[in-house]
């Protein structure tokens, strides 16, 4: 057995060479590669337009590939179509169910495609609807949910055969602060059971938060991959918003690179990998600048995602 | 999992979601043509009935009856499919299919399914409609049932093409207004095609309905217009290449896909 067929064989996904251009002429993907190891919570994150649900998409066989292949646990993609299907659950980022059916129907009906009879199902079923909250709504129509319902009813749907390889493009897209954190504790739950998860999302806290591997698509192809720890070591400069104790009309001469007055109160400091706060510190304290509070401009994630997509302002 | 299992599960729930939603929407689905055809068997059979006197032997009103079953058969099967798929489409909802394990071939076979149950439940309720109005003695149920069944596949199968290909709701109905309904009326629902002028006559032996009307004229009346194996032939034809060329269309992802 060859190395890369091992690799292969172990990956929960092991995508290689994916290229997909569309009628329009428009290349979505470039050739990209990308491998998730089973039980990781992966986040595959790029601006609007990158090619992220593209992705998605081919993964999902709802768009279809120019070139490249696939390997779900091993499975070839387009060889045993099926079979790989059987072992993926998808949350898509559009509302895409009956809004005239039932909840529970919904729910039910989809254990049907992938083979599982409604009596088999009805228990999986109750309990999904109960971790959820959707019990009160089993026997509604669907489309009196509340935008945060009907994600959940998604995630519901996508978890009836329970799959091995969860996909979530943008699970929790206008969704209450309140409700996406338990969104956030029903996944991380999910993933510590042993389902492998791979999360799109525009929340980079949401990605910082959840998962433990990243990549970062751009242009069609991935600009970044790797431990959440190493890509964040990528980072050049951490930046700093500093609340002063007191007003400042005029900054005076600190005689250090990247520290600017952004209003009276409020200093934004930059420091590289090999410089530490303390000096900062110190010069402010000699002019008698005195710092009230500190904390990250930014999401250090979002921090990264600016540098590597060249959006850094 | 065994895959026959599995895929039988998958196609039986698609089926009983279709039938779950023609009885869901009956007011949409069956009431209409049980309505337009007691209206048909009213104007057309009474009214100019009576004056047009027998044709081939029996009654305007026995002789128009298996025309119009097959016409609300072939109009509701066709309405189905095309409205249901390309519902699915429409509000996306044809993904939850398309992500799972369930193989095309047996995707496009459960909306035909549907398709087909609600042509033969309109076809069906037309039938005890006609029972009001005029004397059916079937002489040949099994061509009936068999046609029956011949046209509902038919007619869903080219409800699913058309649904495939449409964008917009529009697209939906330029089909049965423009191709359908024309097709019905040359096919000799309302008049035996001989009576035609030789153009027009020419120009129906090309309209696939009239094999159907005219088997199932066949199966109900016992009147013989043209040989039972011909129609026969000519519905497993269009049925074989319509399954084909959806199965094909499904397979490149055309209209379902990016």
């Amino acid at each position: 057995m060859t190395p890369s067929i091992t690799k292969n064989a172990l990956a929960a996904l092991e995508i290689t060479g994916l290229r997909k251009t569309y009628k329009n002429g428009r290349t979505a993907l470039q050739g990209i590669d990308l491998s998730v190891l089973p039980g990781e919570f992966f986040a595959l994150l790029g601006p609007n337009g990158a090619g992220k649900t593209t992705t998605i998409g081919i993964l999902t066989s709802l768009v279809n590939r120019t070139a490249g292949s696939i390997r779900i646990f091993g499975i070839d993609h387009e060889k045993k179509t099926a079979d790989a299907r059987a072992l993926m659950g998808v949350v898509p980022q559009e509302i895409n169910f009956n809004l005239f059916e039932k909840v529970e129907d919904i729910i039910l009906n989809q254990a049907g495609y992938y083979g599982i009879s409604r009596t088999e199902a009805q228990p999986r079923c109750q309990m999904l609807l109960e971790s959820l909250d959707l019990v009160p709504y089993q026997n509604q129509m669907a489309r009196i949910l509340s935008g945060g319902f009907k994600r959940r009813l998604m995630i519901a749907r996508a978890l009836i055969h329970n799959p091995r390889l969860l996909i979530l493009d943008e699970p929790t897209a206008g969704v209450d602060v309140e409700m996406r954190h338990e969104t956030w504790q029903f996944l991380r739950e999910l993933n510590a059971s042993g389902t492998t998860i791979i999360l799109t999302t525009h929340y980079l806290e949401e990605a910082e938060l959840l998962c433990n591997r990243l990549a970062i698509i751009h242009h069609g192809e991935i600009v970044a991959q790797g431990s959440k720890k190493s890509l964040l070591e990528m980072m050049t400069h951490q930046t700093y918003l500093l609340d002063l104790a007191a007003p400042l009309a005029t900054l005076p001469d600190l005689g250090l690179p990247r520290v600017r007055l952004i209003d009276p109160e409020q200093l934004e400091v930059a420091i590289a990998q090999n410089e530490d706060l303390n000096l900062i510190f110190r010069v402010l304290e000699r002019h008698g600048i005195r710092v009230q509070s500190l904390r990250n401009k930014s999401n250090r994630l979002e921090e990264l995602f600016l540098h590597l997509t060249g959006r850094t302002p | 999992m065994n895959r026959i299992r599995r895929n039988w599960i998958g196609l039986a729930t698609l089926v009983n979601k279709e039938v779950v939603r023609i009885f869901r929407i009956w007011s949409q689905t069956l009431v209409p043509p049980a309505i337009t055809m007691s209206l048909y068997f009213v104007i057309f059979g009474n009214v100019i009935g009576s004056r047009v006197g027998k044709m081939s032997g029996f009654s305007y009103m026995a002789y128009i009856a298996p025309g119009l079953i097959m016409m609300s058969i072939i109009q509701n099967s066709y309405s189905n499919v095309v409205s249901s798929f390309f519902g699915a489409k429409f509000a996306r909802h044809v993904e939850e299919i398309l992500v799972s394990p369930l193989p095309l071939s047996l995707l496009l076979l459960g909306y035909m399914a549907g398709g087909m149950v609600r042509g033969l439940l309109t076809g069906a309720l037309v039938t005890l409609v006609a029972l009001f109005f005029t004397h059916l003695e079937p002489a040949e149920p099994l061509v009936i049932v068999s046609v029956a069944i011949l046209t509902s596949a038919i007619f869903s199968l080219a409800g699913f093409t058309n649904a495939i290909f449409a964008k917009k709701f529009d697209d939906i109905s330029i089909v049965p207004t423009f191709v359908l309904t024309p097709l019905t009326y040359l096919s000799g629902v309302f008049y035996p095609i001989a009576l035609l002028p030789p153009f027009w006559r020419d120009l129906s032996q090309i309209d696939p309905i009239v094999y159907m009307v005219s088997a199932f004229r066949t199966g109900i009346l016992g009147i013989r217009t043209m040989p039972l194996m011909t129609a026969y032939g000519f519905m497993i034809i269009f049925l074989l290449f319509l399954f084909g060329m959806n199965w094909w269309l499904l397979k490149r992802g055309i209209g379902i896909r990016n």
